[in-house]
C-alpha cells in the first residue's frame, strides 16, 4: 500500500477512548457522493448478473408468457373485447416487477445476512438505505428489460393494438408505480431482516393473492368498489389500471377511477412507502444490533 | 495516551430462546473485558472456539451492542458514534462467503470499495496492487464463485485492506486454509503492519503459532474473560522458570490417568492425549525435580517411558497454565459461558 495516494491528514477528536491521533488517510468520499456511489455499486451485480445468468429468459419471460397465453385464449373463447388481450399482455409484463420485488427485493436482506454481506454493508460507512436503493434500481432496470420483452413478444403474437393518449402521463404513472412498488419492497426487506427461513414462506404466500387483487389479467373494476379500493394499497393495482386507461381505446371505460386520481394516490403511496422503508430500516437495524441478529440466526 | 481500541468493563450477555415452555437461557459471551490497544499494534486475541473473540470483534465493528460497559475504536464510542467509527475500520472473517458469485474478483472488490467512498481510480489502483501482493492477480477476472477456499480468502483479505482502514479486524483469517496459504496470509499481514506503522490490527485466532508469530501483544481469552495480556515473549518468559516436559509412554490401559499426575507434588498442569499405540503427556512442573515423582508413578504402574523431551514454553503452555486445560480439550468439551 506504499504507493497509495494518501492525502487528507486528519486529527481525531479527543474522546474517552483516547487522545488526538494523527492519521494520514486515503481520501474517501462521504455524504451524497458516497450515497450515489453505493446506489450504483449495489445496482451493478443485478444488472451484470442478468447478463451472465441466462436462466431469466426461461423463468422470467417464457413462464409469464405462458400465463398470458392461457388468459388470451380464455378471453378469445368467450369473445371478450379485443382490448382485454392487451390488458393481459400489459399485466403479464408487470408481473415481472412484482416477482422481482417479492423474490429479489423483499427477501434480499435475509439472503445477504445468510451470505455474510449484510454485516459488511452495515459495518461500512455507507447508508443502508443507499444499499437498498441500489438493489431496487438494479432490480428495476433488469426487470424493465424483461417486461419490455414480454410486451413486445405478447403484442406481436396476439396483434395487440395500442392507442396511447399521453406518453407523459404514461411515463409518470410507470415511474410513480415503480417508486411505490420498490418502496414497498424496501419496507418488506427491512421486515424480513428479522425473519429467518419464514421469509421464503411469506413470499410464497403473498405471490398468488397479489396476482388476483392487483388485476394482472383483468380490470379491477370487476371487483366491488371497496375491494378495488383496498387492493389499491398494492402500487401495481393503480399503476396497471392507469396504464391500461392510457394505452387502450376502451381503457377509460374499464378504469377504476380517473388517471388523475390514480396518479395522486400513487404519489402518496410512493412517499409513504419510501419514507416508511427508511424509518423501518433504521429501526430494524438498531433492533438487530441490539439483539445480535445481524449475524446470529439462532439467537 | 492514544488508544486505537479501548474497552472498559465490556460485557455481552445473550438470551437464548428455548422452546415454548422452557425459560430463556443466558450466555455470557463477554464478561468485564478491559483492553487498551495502542495505534500501530498488531494485537492478538487468543482463545478456543466460544471464548468470546468473535463477539468482541462484532461489538468493536458496531455490529453488536454491548450489554454493559463501553468500547471505543479510533477514539469513538462504538455504541453511540457508529457513524464515526465505520469510516475508520474494516473487517475480514475467516471462511466468509461475501460478495456475489456472478461477479469477478475485481468487480466484487470494486463494489465493496464504493461503500467506503473510494473513487474508482483509487479503488482499481489499490485492487490491482493488493491482488499482486497476495498473488491473485492472475484471477482478477475470474468469477468469485470459481475460486477455491484459499483464493477466496485472499480476495477477502484484499477487500479488508484496500480501504486503508485505521483499525482492521481480522477474525480467524486463516481458518480453513492449507499450510501454504496460511503462511502467505500471515506474511502479508505482518508486512502490511510493518509498512503502515500508524494502522492497528486486531487479530483473533485459536492457532497458537499464528498469535506467536504475528502479534506484538496477545490477550488470552476464555469463557468471555481476559486471563492474561502481554507480548508473547513476556507471557512465555513468565513460564520460563517452570519446567516443561513432553513425555511419550506406553498405553495406560486404565491403570493411570492425568489426575494421578496432577496430584503429585510440584506438578502444575498435565495435558494427556492418548495417541495411536502410546500416550502423550505434556507436563508443566514447578521445578525439574518434580519429574522424579512422575517417573516413579509410571514405573510403579509398569508404564514404559518411550520418549522424554524438555521443551521451551509455548503460548499453548501459557494457555494451559492459565486455564488448566488445553484449547483442544476445551473445544472438545464445547466449553462456553452458558448458564
Amino acid at each position: 500500500m506504499s504507493n497509495n495516494p494518501y492525502s487528507t491528514p486528519q486529527v481525531l477528536s479527543h474522546q474517552e477512548g483516547g487522545r488526538p491521533l494523527e492519521v494520514d488517510r486515503l481520501h474517501k468520499n462521504s455524504g451524497w457522493r458516497l450515497y450515489f456511489q453505493t446506489v450504483i455499486a449495489r445496482a451493478y451485480p443485478r444488472i451484470i448478473g442478468q447478463q451472465r445468468e441466462k436462466s431469466w429468459l426461461f423463468f422470467d419471460i417464457l413462464l409469464p408468457l405462458l400465463s398470458v397465453c392461457a388468459y388470451v385464449f380464455v378471453y378469445r373463447a368467450i369473445k371478450a373485447p379485443e382490448d382485454y388481450i392487451g390488458f393481459v399482455v400489459v399485466g403479464g409484463a408487470m408481473t415481472a416487477f412484482w416477482m422481482n420485488v417479492l423474490w429479489s427485493m423483499s427477501s434480499q436482506l435475509y439472503w445477504e445476512k445468510e451470505q455474510g454481506n449484510l454485516a459488511l454493508y452495515i459495518m461500512s460507512p455507507t447508508s443502508m438505505m443507499a444499499v437498498l436503493l441500489g438493489m431496487a434500481l438494479g432490480g428495476l432496470l433488469a426487470t424493465t428489460l424483461r417486461a419490455l420483452v414480454i410486451i413486445v413478444l405478447g403484442s406481436l403474437f396476439f396483434h395487440v393494438q395500442y392507442a396511447v393518449v399521453s406518453f407523459v402521463q404514461l411515463f409518470a404513472v410507470f415511474i410513480l408505480a415503480m417508486f411505490a412498488l420498490y418502496g414497498l419492497g424496501m419496507m418488506a426487506a427491512s421486515l424480513y431482516l428479522l425473519l429467518s427461513r419464514e421469509a421464503w414462506h411469506i413470499s410464497n404466500l403473498a405471490q398468488e393473492p397479489i396476482y388476483l387483487f392487483s388485476g394482472f389479467y383483468f380490470p379491477i373494476k370487476n371487483f366491488s368498489f371497496w375491494i378495488s379500493a383496498i387492493s389499491s394499497i398494492i402500487p401495481l393495482t393503480l399503476g396497471l389500471d392507469a396504464m391500461r386507461q392510457l394505452v387502450f381505446k376502451t381503457g377509460p371505460s374499464l378504469g377504476f377511477v380517473s388517471v388523475g386520481v390514480e396518479i395522486l394516490v400513487l404519489s402518496i403511496l410512493s412517499v409513504v412507502f419510501l419514507f416508511g422503508a427508511r424509518l423501518m430500516l433504521a429501526y430494524m437495524e438498531k433492533l438487530a444490533i441490539r439483539e445480535g441478529r445481524l449475524t446470529e440466526n439462532r439467537r | 495516551m492514544n488508544f486505537a481500541i479501548r474497552t472498559e468493563k465490556l460485557s455481552r450477555i445473550y438470551k437464548i430462546r428455548g422452546g415454548k415452555k422452557s425459560e430463556p437461557r443466558t450466555l455470557v459471551a463477554l464478561n468485564d473485558i478491559n483492553l487498551e490497544i495502542r495505534p500501530g499494534e498488531l494485537f492478538g486475541l487468543l482463545g478456543p472456539n466460544g471464548a468470546g473473540k468473535t463477539t468482541l470483534i462484532k461489538i468493536l465493528t458496531t455490529l453488536l451492542a454491548p450489554s454493559t460497559g463501553h468500547a471505543w475504536v479510533a477514539g469513538y464510542d462504538v455504541a453511540n458514534e457508529p457513524d464515526r467509527v465505520r469510516p475508520r475500520i474494516n473487517m475480514v472473517t475467516g471462511g466468509e462467503t461475501s460478495g456475489y458469485g456472478l461477479l469477478t474478483v475485481r468487480e466484487n472488490l470494486w463494489m465493496f470499495s464504493q461503500f467506503y467512498g473510494l473513487s474508482s481510480t483509487v479503488a482499481n489502483q489499490n485492487i490491482k496492487h493488493l491482488l499482486e501482493v497476495v498473488g491473485l492477480s492472475d484471477r482478477t477476472n475470474a468469477k468469485s464463485s470459481d475460486l477455491s477456499t484459499g483464493l477466496r480468502q485472499k480476495m477477502n483479505i484484499v477487500r479488508g485492506f484496500m480501504t486503508d482502514p485505521d483499525v482492521l479486524f481480522l477474525d480467524e483469517p486463516t481458518l480453513g486454509l492449507d499450510v501454504g496459504a496460511s503462511r502467505e496470509v500471515r506474511h502479508f499481514i505482518r508486512s502490511w503492519v510493518d509498512d503502515n506503522p500508524t494502522r492497528t490490527l486486531l487479530l483473533t485466532t485459536h492457532y497458537m503459532v499464528e498469535a506467536d508469530e504475528l502479534c506484538d501483544r496477545v490477550a488470552i481469552i476464555n469463557q468471555g474473560r481476559v486471563l492474561a495480556c502481554d507480548s508473547p515473549a513476556n507471557l512465555k518468559h513468565n513460564l520460563q522458570q517452570d519446567a516443561i516436559f513432553h513425555l511419550e509412554v506406553s498405553p495406560f490401559n486404565g491403570s493411570l490417568n492425568s489426575e494421578k499426575f496432577e496430584a503429585l507434588p510440584g506438578v502444575c498442569n498435565v495435558v494427556h492425549r492418548p495417541q495411536d499405540g502410546f500416550e502423550s503427556l505434556d507436563l508443566i512442573l514447578e521445578e525439574e525435580h518434580a519429574l522424579a515423582g512422575v517417573i516413579n508413578t509410571l514405573n510403579s504402574a509398569n508404564i514404559r517411558l518411550l520418549n522424554l523431551q524438555k521443551n521451551e514454553p509455548t503460548l499453548e503452555d501459557v494457555f494451559v497454565n492459565l486455564v488448566g486445560q488445553s484449547m483442544e480439550q476445551i473445544e472438545q468439551k464445547g466449553g462456553t459461558g452458558e448458564q
